[in-house]
């Protein structure tokens, strides 16, 4: 498969814009500088950025509570994020909704939603909309191991593959649900295997590989748009992170971590696919990491002299017709 | 004026907000093949077709779920819990969903979302089919709730519901849905948020909604042969509670008797009680006297449900002791 360059530097400055902005949020969370919780996407960059790639502005993405690179892939300004994860005014949700709850709705984006397997059926419900008004527009719900096995993946997959609603079901299973390993609460291998069940294409694709996840996700892309239904992709890939910045990671062993970065890195997957076959070249790959670099220092720099809410801020949005 | 029952009075808040606007659908279980269980959906699929009168699996998460997704994505959905009771399986969906989304997503959204839940006591349907679970919603900030009495204000709080840009949940006592009163012809309809003075009194204010209102009328005539002059209050809508119309009732009576159908404990009638005791004790010549179901579920057989259900007696009676 041939891709043009254009497409494979928009690839990359989402893949390592994801990736720099993820280090940098660990880092300000654990100097202090940010609130709540974050939980970091490092690692399965090529999910989200693969994924979307196969999307327009006008489709759907829903996310979850590692929901920054779904943001990013999808279109979505650093800056206003940055300024959200801060609580600051300019943030997306003007410093309401903060890491776990970012959205977009100008690129599709529905949000991150911090109840694990909340996403699924806010992905069919906007599917449901695009098959009623023949609109278009596909929806994809991201969702990590855990989440699949809440009861709500069984009732929205359902009622999607019921409907022949034009819904993606993006599982990226990295192998841990919080603290749990995925095989001690499944008795199946593959999550995809489950899509028989419901009568709709069940794919395994290797989430560390863009290319790989391109492909799939086009034909899953192309089969919604047809009106034969959904598709459920697994993506497999391993969380190198904490379950959140800061967890103490007494579950497995950094060495374990390690193997798996060093061996299967999406973003060195990629920088060594493209200037092996020639497609780009190093210099090229310096170029956009430091672009991405450039503008994650400015949105950081940014939110931290953007203000906070304003304490008349505290009811504003909670009903578009005013309640006294 | 003419009179139709309570529940055609839905049917034509239906049938007059789908011509009306083309965003608006509706889906539950067995609404469109059967009619829904109390004929509330009757002859709308022939009206409007089953792509927006929509039969739903047995899938209580993905029907409300995918109403969020589905306002999220521009439609005005409309969903039908069968019975309320049957709210729990997806209160995720309702209080983290739907509630929350426009205001953690700082404004970026509307939920024109309307939850309808055919509530209250009916015919021994016992624990699990006959509950009154308003005033757990009414905790929830982001929501709306409104509970309409009779037919004219089913029809007008229906169609006010559905045009709402805010998250709206309509609870209808199926008890009512065949008893009938007189609806005004043409758009009729009944502001969110404002309760109705359905009798002036003087001597003491009695404020109820839904079934029990009826019971409150009863008791009224009644307390009138005994020289007892009650002012009745229709809440209408419990969330935002219409607090001034109850503070001016009571600036005339200075008596103050709740009424519902749902537990006393905790019930809405506890919330207007604090808040009368709060800002408006001053009024007050009586302790707040309230009446609600014992703290027990709903028992089957009928000699135990007749033990929870209110009655105009037991209302004249609390009335006749606040007046001594």
């Amino acid at each position: 498969m041939e891709y043009e360059r254009d497409f494979l530097r928009h690839l990359y400055r989402r893949m390592v814009t994801i990736r720099l902005f993820e280090e940098k949020v660990g880092e300000l969370f654990l100097g202090g500088e940010i609130p709540g919780f974050v939980h970091l996407y490092v690692g399965e960059e090529a999910i989200a950025v693969g994924v979307c790639a196969a999307l327009t502005d006008k489709d759907y993405i829903t996310s979850t509570h590692r929901g920054h690179g779904h943001c990013i892939a999808k279109g979505a300004q650093i800056g206003p994020m940055m300024a959200e994860i801060f609580g600051k005014k300019p943030g997306y949700c003007k410093g309401k909704g903060g890491s776990m709850h970012i959205a977009d709705f100008s690129v599709g984006m529905l949000g991150a939603n911090g109840v694990v397997g909340g996403g699924y059926n806010l992905a069919v419900g906007a599917a449901l909309a695009a098959q009623m008004r023949k609109s278009g527009e596909v929806a994809v719900c991201f969702f990590g191991d855990g989440a699949s096995n809440r009861g709500t993946f069984h009732e929205g997959v359902n009622m999607a593959a019921a409907w022949k609603l034009p819904a993606i079901f993006v599982n990226e299973n990295n192998q841990w649900a919080s603290t749990t390993p995925y095989r001690t609460t499944n008795n199946i291998e593959d999550i995809a295997d489950r899509a028989k069940g419901y009568g709709i294409p069940g794919v395994v694709v290797d989430g560390n590989d863009v290319f790989a996840v391109i492909e799939v996700a086009k034909a899953a892309v192309a089969r919604a748009r047809e009106g034969l239904g959904p598709t459920l992709i697994e993506a497999k890939t391993y969380r190198i992170k904490g379950h959140f910045v800061g967890d103490p990671e007494k579950y497995r062993t950094k060495e374990e971590v390690q193997k798996h970065f060093t061996a299967n890195d999406p973003i060195k997957n990629f920088a060594q696919k493209v200037i092996g076959a020639g497609w780009l070249k190093q210099a090229d790959l310096d170029a956009i990491h430091a672009e991405a670099a450039r503008e994650i220092e400015q949105a950081v720099a940014a939110a931290r002299q953007a203000p906070y809410p304003d304490d008349s801020e505290l009811y504003a949005d909670l009903y578009v017709e005013g309640v006294s | 004026m003419r009179e139709i029952t309570f529940s055609e009075a839905t049917l034509e808040a239906m049938a007059e907000e789908m011509a009306r606007d083309e965003r608006v659908f509706v889906m539950g279980e067995d609404i469109a093949r059967q009619g829904g269980i109390f004929g509330q959906f009757k002859g709308l699929p022939q009206q409007f077709g089953l792509d927006r009168v929509r039969d739903t699996p047995i899938s209580e998460t993905a029907i409300v779920g995918a109403g969020v997704g589905a306002a999220l994505a521009g439609m005005r959905p409309v969903v039908d819990m069968h019975f309320a009771d049957f709210i729990t399986v997806c209160m995720d969906e309702v209080v983290n969903q739907m509630a929350k989304i426009r205001y953690m997503f700082g404004g970026q959204c509307t939920m024109p979302l309307v939850l309808r839940a055919p509530d209250g006591i009916i015919r021994s349907a016992a624990a699990q089919h006959s509950q009154s679970l308003e005033a757990w919603f009414v905790h929830v900030p982001g929501l709306k709730v409104v509970i309409p009495s009779n037919p004219a204000d089913a029809k007008g709080l229906l169609k006010a519901a559905i045009r709402s840009d805010d998250p709206v949940l309509y609870f209808e006592h199926k008890a009512l849905f065949p008893t009938k009163g007189p609806v005004p012809d043409g758009d009729h309809l009944t502001p969110i948020g404002k309760a109705a003075v359905v009798r002036p009194g003087r001597d003491l204010t009695v404020i109820s909604y839904s079934m029990t209102m009826h019971r409150a009328l009863e008791a009224a005539e009644t307390l009138a042969g005994q020289g007892i002059d009650a002012e009745i209050i229709d809440l209408r809508t419990i969330s935002p509670i219409d607090i001034d119309t109850i503070y001016a009732s009571l600036a005339k009576t200075h008596r103050l008797l709740i009424v519902h159908e749902a537990v006393k404990a905790g019930g809405v009638g506890a919330e207007i009680a604090a808040r009368v005791a709060e800002e408006a004790f001053d009024l007050l010549d009586a302790p707040i006297a309230r009446i609600g179901a014992p703290f027990v579920p709903i028992p089957f057989s009928p000699a135990l449900e007749k033990l929870v259900k209110t009655t105009a007696g037991d209302i004249v009676r609390a009335a006749q002791q606040l007046c001594r």
